[in-house]
């Protein structure tokens, strides 16, 4: 009989803590299954961050060094600098990236550092039980926007991938998600072009990934994959926001027709 | 290249850092270690793999200090006390992470912003950790720019020999100073490389946190770093006795303030008046029986800090009552004169007690 | 520059020495200042409270360190900007015309190392020879005309106190 479906090798025969219906158990298996498809088990570094997927470590079976929060990018630029020709990505949520270590994520992406972050965005902060995120959507109820969020008084929710495509220091960012299969295929291959421009030094690249979390949202695994799509998506849409070297080959081919 | 150059003390201790093999350094500039930052940006780059990176924050300083050291490299970051607080989050998760680092404060005034004068305001951040959580830094404290370069190769050997980040706590005029400085040959970095994350190669992943959920894990690891501190505090005291032996009066200062001292001493000693001096060159772990020592003959000393009063709180805790302990300081930025000690010396004791020899 | 030579000859010299520079705000615009410990044994304080000698290139530093040179000691006036004359009496004053010397030389730069000359003369903390080597050194090999000049001045400052 052939087997169509196995865990990674480099993901730990561990079960996840993540509560049911999450995104990140979804987003470790899909950095595992490239990491196996680009056989870079061995070079890859991971820096999770401080939040839900702080536990990264217990699942990713690589070399990984936890950062404080926010300061993935920070601490993937001292480990790349000194071993170049590794493999080194942060992982990091809404409020780890946009809100306490948007400097860190902002100026890595403004100096082009050649690493890799996973952006996974919720829409609130997970592990402290669902407040206010950066990213929080327009009227979305959260313990600390109990009225939902609003204008005057929280302002609107950070658009990460527009922002950081601004600078010319990146290179290749989309934005995916993990609510359908569909968008999970399109995921996989996000973070497998991200690995290989950063294995090909072309630069800072950023995998934002809109995930999931029902616990907080208070809502049904289901109800949360659809509410990616009819709300989320409107607020952050999905696709690519830049990607130089494509954009770069396929002047090549114009150029060369 | 050995000779005796006359160099600034911030150009010292980036020349000492890079000579010791540091390969990373991550920065902000602010008054008065600019030349340090400076001195780097240049130097360090013509070294093999060196890498100078001006960063967004004190904070992004230390971490990138902090992966770069977690890779295997020797690695340090400097700052002024302002950026001193910044930077305790990431001092504080390399101590619990066991990631080895050195840390340069060039302290100026403070609380708050301050000035950019020299002052000693930092000694309890330096020494009791600094950032949160039960952990220690070794700090070493030089006074000649001779000190800072041999201090600053010493500093980088401790680091790793612990596995724990190192403070050099200097202040403004030293980083300005210039002295004659003979660089010495560093030791041959000594340093497991199962401790550097560098991918996992084809062998078992390793993991570098801070985060132990569980608080009986949370302990123990607690409890070893506590083993390693004390291991730290039975080897690694250092201090400087000056003209202690037949002295009346002992000042305990260090860094700058131990040099004005220094001064106060040979006047008062040319007046008649025998004064010495104990500086601790570590202020962490604090050269306590040594101290403890000299008040089997000496019963009045001195704590001379450019501060509030900072260091007393440890010569206190080292002599346990055995000698009056009084103090003299300046905060502020003000750098007292060795007349001024001199004559504060001889209002507290030589005007009570008289240059009476002790038989 | 004079306070860094200075220190670097002394220190060529085999002695002891420490240079503090003015720093940080003070750097950027208006006057600067230095001081130099110079000894035969280890330096404790780098600070001065009474310092032996003082040198005043402009009007601002002569009124803010006047009273602080130690009394009998010696002190320098550039005589060139400087027309103010200290009103204490228990000191020797020289008076240097290190601008129109140096003028008179072909380059009014080297009015410092004028008076460098005449310090060095009067204190004979180092040699000339020495004082230059160190020069040198500072300024590398390659300015061959100014140390032409700075040689020039060095001697000009040296005879004009031999002479008064």
């Amino acid at each position: 009989m052939k087997k169509i479906f196995s865990r990674p090798k480099s993901l730990k025969d561990a079960p996840f803590h993540y509560c049911p219906g999450c995104g990140h158990s979804i987003a470790h298996r899909l950095i595992c299954e490239v990491i196996d498809e680009l056989d870079i088990r061995g070079i890859a570094i991971g820096v999770p961050p401080a939040g839900c997927a702080v536990l990264a470590y217990n699942y990713l079976d690589i070399d990984m060094i936890e950062s404080p929060h926010g300061r993935g990018p920070a601490m993937a630029t001292g480990i790349k600098r000194m071993l170049p020709d590794r493999v080194v990505f942060s992982y990091q949520g809404d409020g780890d990236l946009a809100a306490i270590g948007i400097a860190e994520s902002f100026h890595a992406a403004n100096r082009g550092e050649n690493i890799t972050v996973i952006f996974i965005n919720n829409a609130v902060y997970g592990m402290t039980g669902g407040q206010l995120a950066p990213t929080t959507t327009m009227g979305q109820r959260t313990t600390t926007s109990p009225l939902g969020r609003t204008r005057e008084l929280e302002g609107y929710p950070v658009q990460v991938c527009e922002l950081l495509s601004g600078l010319r220091g990146t290179t290749y960012i989309e934005r995916c998600a993990v609510n359908t299969p569909a968008n999970i295929m399109k995921t996989r291959r996000a973070i497998k072009k991200a690995f290989e421009y950063q294995m090909d030094n072309k630069g800072f690249t950023l995998v934002e990934i809109l995930s999931p979390c029902p616990t907080n949202w208070k809502m049904s695994s289901v109800e949360a994959c659809k509410w990616i799509s009819d709300v989320m998506t409107k607020e952050f849409p999905l696709g690519v926001m830049k990607d130089i070297p494509s954009a770069q080959e396929k002047k090549a081919v114009a150029a060369h027709d | 290249m050995n000779d005796k150059q006359l160099m600034a003390g911030n150009h010292v201790i980036g020349e000492a850092a890079i000579r010791a093999g540091c390969r990373f350094y991550a920065g902000y500039p602010i008054t008065p270690q600019n030349e340090l930052c400076e001195y780097m940006s240049e130097h360090i780059r013509e070294v093999k793999g060196g890498v100078f990176i001006q960063s967004e924050s004190e904070i992004a300083a230390v971490n990138m200090v902090a992966g770069a050291a977690a890779s295997g490299a020797r690695a340090m970051t400097s700052s002024s006390s302002p950026g001193i607080s910044l930077k305790q989050e990431g001092i504080s998760s390399m101590a619990a992470s066991e990631i080895p680092a050195l840390v340069v404060n060039i302290m100026r005034g403070g609380p708050g912003l301050g000035n950019i004068r020299p002052t000693q305001g930092d000694y309890f951040q330096a020494t009791r950790g600094g950032g949160h959580g039960d952990y220690r830094t070794i700090v070493l404290a030089p006074t000649t720019c001779q000190e800072m370069a041999d201090l600053t190769m010493d500093a980088f050997d401790l680091a790793d020999r612990y596995r724990n980040p190192v403070v050099l706590l200097a202040d403004g005029m030293m980083g300005q100073m210039m002295e004659p400085v003979v660089f010495k040959e560093p030791k041959p970095r000594n340093y497991s490389e199962a401790y550097m994350m560098r991918g996992a190669g084809s062998g078992k992943s390793q993991i570098i946190r801070g985060l132990i959920l569980d608080q009986l894990e949370l302990e123990e690891h607690n409890w070893k770093l506590a083993r390693k501190y004390n291991i730290i505090r039975q080897n690694e005291t250092r201090c400087e006795l000056f003209q202690i032996d037949d002295a009346q009066v002992g000042i305990v200062a260090y860094g700058t303030a131990a040099r004005v001292a220094k001064g106060a001493i040979k006047r008062m000693k040319g007046a008649g008046m025998n004064v010495g001096l104990f500086r601790p060159i570590t202020l962490w772990p604090f050269p306590e029986r040594e101290l403890r020592k000299l008040s089997e003959k000496i019963k009045y000393f001195l704590v001379f800090e450019m501060n509030l009063g900072q260091m007393i709180d440890d010569v206190r805790l080292a002599l346990q009552g055995f000698a009056e302990i009084g103090f003299f300081g300046r905060p502020g930025g003000v750098v007292p004169t060795p007349v001024e000690l001199a004559n504060i010396i001889d209002q507290r004791y030589f005007k009570k007690n008289g240059p009476i020899s002790r038989g | 520059m004079m306070g860094y030579s200075l220190a670097h000859s002394a220190m060529t010299a085999g002695y002891h020495t420490t240079y503090l520079p003015s720093y940080g705000a003070e750097m950027r615009g208006g006057t600067a200042n230095c001081t130099i410990a110079v000894a035969d044994e280890e330096i404790a304080s780098p600070i001065s409270s009474e310092p032996d000698y003082l040198v005043v290139m402009n009007m601002p530093s002569l009124y803010t360190f006047q009273n602080k040179l130690t009394p009998g000691g010696a002190l320098f006036i550039n005589s060139s900007i400087v027309d103010a004359r200290p009103s204490r009496q228990d000191i020797e004053v020289f008076a240097v015309p290190c601008g129109k010397i140096a003028e008179s030389l072909g380059d009014i730069r080297a009015s410092n190392i004028v008076m460098m000359g005449a310090f060095i003369r009067k204190t004979s903390l180092v040699t000339l020879d020495t004082y230059l080597r160190s020069l040198e050194t500072i300024m590398g090999s390659k300015k061959k005309k100014a140390m032409e000049i700075n040689t020039k001045a060095l001697a000009a400052g040296y005879e004009l106190l031999k002479i008064s």
